[in-house]
């Protein structure tokens, strides 16, 4: 304890050095408990936030895109595109006669662009190996923590439409 | 009584550094309820983001009545 403290008993401004830097650098343990209290003050203001961008946050409005004609891909076919801007990617595959499906190109693990496995009827993403469902875009395997998001799509005459994007959670 | 001081600190000490543990675990308890939080909202659930938020504040406050029992440990300890 001696080397936290000032070696003389005279007053701090008659020492030739003033500062000492072990007793500069010396933190108490209340400094460490204010400093833990205050880390937590931040992680409830971080869930407040959360709150907060959640109910106050608008429901973004997507534009209606077109995107294929029908029948324009063949059966197990893919066509890319990019919805809702064109900085997101998006994959459709033609998954029967009359079913098309499309979802955001965009792994939910690492940003990868995932591609479709006509043999193993799933999106696959060949960064990591996480596989999604064609069905819903749900994970089949691998270290994706979300589902794809998934594009509404709907038939205008006999065109393909996007007009939305639908983002749902794992399980 | 010069005897009783120097085991008064010791037990102020303990206590300090059993609040200080606790703190450590809410803050560990409140970091992973944060990073759950955000993970369900980017997920599109926004269910458990007021609950979170609830526990969140109940932890900090836990915090804050240690931090004062610390202060006030800290003071009483230091003074005969």
């Amino acid at each position: 304890m001696s080397l936290l403290r000032s070696p003389s008993k005279e007053r701090l401004w008659k020492d030739e050095f003033s500062v000492f830097t072990s007793d500069e650098r010396y933190v108490t343990r209340r400094q460490f408990t204010k400093f833990l209290t205050l880390a937590s003050l931040g992680m409830f203001v971080g869930n407040l936030w959360i709150v907060l961008k959640s109910y106050l946050a608008k429901k973004p409005a997507y534009p209606t895109a077109e995107i294929a004609n029908l029948g324009e891909i063949p059966v197990r076919g893919v066509k890319l595109f990019s919805y809702p801007t064109p900085q997101d990617n998006c994959i459709m595959v033609r998954t029967g006669e009359d079913e098309y499906v499309a979802y955001s190109q965009k792994c939910t693990h690492l940003s990868c662009a995932v591609y479709y496995s006509a043999k193993n009827d799933r999106l696959e993403c060949p960064c990591h190996q996480g596989f999604f469902s064609i069905k819903d875009g749900s994970v089949l395997q691998g270290p994706p923590p979300r589902p794809l998001p998934q594009i509404v799509l709907e038939r205008e005459g006999g065109k393909l439409v996007a007009t939305g994007v639908k983002v749902s959670g794992n399980g | 009584m010069a005897d009783l001081e120097p085991t008064k600190q010791r037990r102020g000490l303990v206590a300090i550094d059993g609040a200080m543990a606790l703190i450590v675990i809410l803050l560990i308890v409140q970091i992973w309820l944060l990073s759950a939080t955000l993970e369900a909202f980017l997920a599109g659930h926004s269910g458990p983001v007021i609950p979170a938020a609830i526990f969140s504040g109940l932890l900090f406050s836990a915090s804050l009545t240690l931090n004062i029992f610390v202060n006030r440990i800290d003071s009483s300890s230091r003074r005969p």
